[in-house]
């Protein structure tokens, strides 16, 4: 038998049908929903009398427009939020799905909510209607995000209709340096790719400064191969990986957890299988690094300069020269000058305990700058109450912070929580994309401890200085 | 869904790389529980000033562009989010088809959901496209899919590719959901063998 990649065993082990032009029906094990991209899809099922097929599968939870402030509990008061969150309520109802309503402590963004109850599970195909569910490639699933289209199509048949992507490995070799997190690895990488190198493939994460990582880490890793291009971004299970899945709630137990971890040994990338692409970055050469620009890809280390957009080429020469404008920027400006107004610590990227904890780390004792508006929103109800049991939430409100209730909030903006236009954000989100975070609003994205680091300073500021 | 044969219509220009779904369709459009009516904020932000007003730089405001049929854009196209609000507010405006180098995976499949052909050409093919699509008015082409053809305004004809399965579709506007239900006997089957084989999942 030919040797094969991780991609490779998990998709092969998912093939419900293959046509004669390769074009095959992958089976979708867990189908997360939330209520932006859905609404559309449960209609259609009404409208063609069709049930969902395999409800057990399916796991819904509010996050991209619910508020973060403490008032929520009395509803929500934009009429076009609470519409689609109580669509969501109503579809969740209407279709017997799993559900975990704003109110329960449970809520949180999707791609925390899935892993954090044990939903995902290495091996699996998940998907949802979001971007971001290359999340939960951390755990070697299979994961993807899907337009509303398919979200029906899943729904109502378990299956997706795709073609195969190709392999590609990205090995970060060594260990890092410190004040370097997942966080710089992820957007490191896709500095080296460009936000369309990914495009085509399914990415797999390997090598020592991979395998050193928790499993937060490595969801933060995962979670951005889409800014990349890539269709989904993989990382091999190991004992890290059993250990965090381990009595979660819907983790197998017993003998089934036996079962299951007899196969999950298997799920690795066989010797001398073929990766149609390879990228090597050495760990001791990534840098704690921002973005100055309006795509991912933007990304120089916190002691570079700003770059004169006369020294890329083709297109990007126009785009990076459009981005310099609308970031308010000039080139040559050090990036350790750029004084922001604003600071967001959250999303599914970096929403996670040991995200919190890592910010709190630099803020102990410390205070925001004055004038910095700074907010924390946990990235579930559960991580909330563990940083609360920590000591993390009394460290971060005495330092200046807003600790909120758990959403998507200002990664994206569809909440109350948003930048004015020319405001500047130092965000442990995403995307920096135009507008992202309001109209006109200026991202820069960094890691939750450069990040903190910022607030303190009131500017992008090298974590090394703070340690 | 529609079916798809021939446009023959306005094709205009943005050579901007790296369109991304934030710039096709802000999140402020994103509260709609329907499918419908998005076209007037499709390009929000490029499109209107931030008080109002269309913004008459802005090709698709300009006279020569305000029927577009035809987008031939920038690299990386739709890059982002999986927000399928991106497609519906491109189909609802009147765009059929867009053409460029290459296009972000979960927007290139969103596409095809909704009766929207995406084009990948090779960068020469894509300067001469784009250096047509500049000619306003007189920049009509003619994007023939069961021909996989693109006829220039002065009559040069780029062929392209495209996946047969959606051609399929798109020419018998399909319904892809019906489709896989007359599969409906292999998904049994695997899960079948799929409970036996990972009773946990």
């Amino acid at each position: 038998m030919s040797p094969k990649t991780l991609y490779d065993k998990i998709w092969d082990a998912h093939v419900a049908h293959e046509a004669d032009d390769g074009t095959c029906l992958l089976y979708i094990d867990r189908h997360l929903v939330h209520e932006v991209t859905s609404p559309q899809a449960f209609e259609g099922l009404r409208m063609s009398g069709r049930p969902v097929r395999a409800p057990e599968k399916t796991i819904a939870v509010p996050d991209h427009n619910v508020p973060t402030t403490a008032d929520r509990v009395n509803g929500i008061e934009n009429p076009e939020s609470r519409i689609q969150v109580e669509a969501l309520d109503k579809n969740a109802k209407d279709f017997g799905i799993h559900y975990y309503p704003v109110n329960d402590i449970r809520q949180g963004i999707v791609h925390i909510v899935g892993p954090e109850q044990g939903w995902t599970l290495p091996g699996m195909t998940v998907v949802c209607g979001d971007s971001h569910t290359a999340t939960h490639g951390a755990f070697g699933a299979l994961a993807h995000g899907i337009g509303t289209s398919e979200v029906e199509h899943v729904l109502a048949t378990q299956t997706l209709i795709q073609k195969k992507s190709k392999n590609m490995k990205v090995e970060i070799t060594g260990k890092l340096q410190p004040g370097v997190t997942a966080k710089d690895i992820t957007l490191a990488v896709i500095g080296e790719t460009g936000t369309a190198g990914g495009t085509g493939y399914v990415i797999e994460y390997c090598g020592e400064a991979i395998r050193d990582l928790s499993m937060e880490g490595r969801m933060t890793v995962c979670n951005m191969a889409i800014e990349g291009g890539a269709r989904a971004g993989l990382i091999a299970p190991d004992e890290t990986t059993y250990e965090y899945v381990k009595g979660r709630p819907h983790a197998p137990k017993g003998a089934q957890w036996e079962a299951a971890l007899t196969w999950w040994k298997t799920l690795f990338t066989d010797d001398d299988a073929h990766f149609d692409k390879v990228i090597t970055l050495r760990g001791e050469d990534i840098a704690p690094v921002v973005t100055w620009g309006t795509s991912p890809e933007d990304v120089l280390p916190i002691t570079a300069t700003v770059p004169n957009p006369e020294d890329f080429e083709g297109g990007k020469v126009d785009a990076a020269r459009r981005s310099i404008e609308y970031m308010g920027l000039e080139a040559g400006q050090k990036l350790s000058d750029v004084e922001i107004d604003t600071v967001f610590i959250g999303s599914c990227t970096n929403g996670r305990i040991e995200d919190l904890r890592a910010a709190a780390e630099i803020l102990k004792g410390k205070k925001v700058k004055d004038g910095i508006r700074a907010m924390i929103v946990p990235g579930s109800g559960l991580v909330r109450a563990q940083a609360e049991e920590e000591g993390l939430a009394e460290i971060f409100k005495a330092a200046g912070f807003e600790w909120r209730l758990a959403g998507c909030s200002m990664c994206l903006a569809m909440n109350p929580d948003q930048l004015e236009p020319g405001e500047r954000c130092a965000a442990t989100s995403n995307r920096n994309f135009e507008g992202r975070q309001g109209r006109g609003g200026r991202t820069h994205l960094l890691s939750p401890a450069m990040a903190a680091a910022a607030a303190i300073t009131g500017r992008l500021t090298d974590v090394r200085e703070l340690m | 869904m529609e079916k798809f044969d021939k446009v023959h219509g306005v094709a205009a220009p943005m050579p901007l790389i790296n369109i991304d779904t934030d710039m096709i369709i802000p999140k402020v459009h994103l509260k709609t529980i329907k499918r419908s009516g998005l076209g007037v904020v499709l390009f929000d932000e490029m499109r209107y000033h931030e008080h109002g007003g269309e913004n008459e730089d802005f090709v698709l405001n300009k006279p020569a562009y305000r029927q577009t049929e035809i987008l031939v854009a920038g690299d990386n196209f739709g890059c982002g989010s999986s927000r399928e609000h991106a497609p519906w507010a491109i189909k609802d405006f009147g765009i059929k088809v867009v053409i460029s180098t290459s296009f972000a995976d979960i927007f290139f499949n969103n596409c095809f959901k909704n009766g929207i052909l995406p084009i990948v050409v090779e960068e020469e093919h894509h300067a001469i496209l784009m250096e047509d699509a500049h000619k306003g008015e007189n920049a009509r082409m003619t994007v023939h899919l069961e021909d996989q053809q693109i006829t220039t305004s002065d009559g040069v004809v780029i062929e392209f590719s495209v996946d047969p399965h959606r051609k399929h579709c798109l020419l018998n506007g399909l319904d892809d959901i019906g489709l896989t239900m007359e599969k409906d006997h292999h998904i049994d089957k695997f899960e079948d063998h799929a409970s036996q084989a990972r009773p946990w999942v």
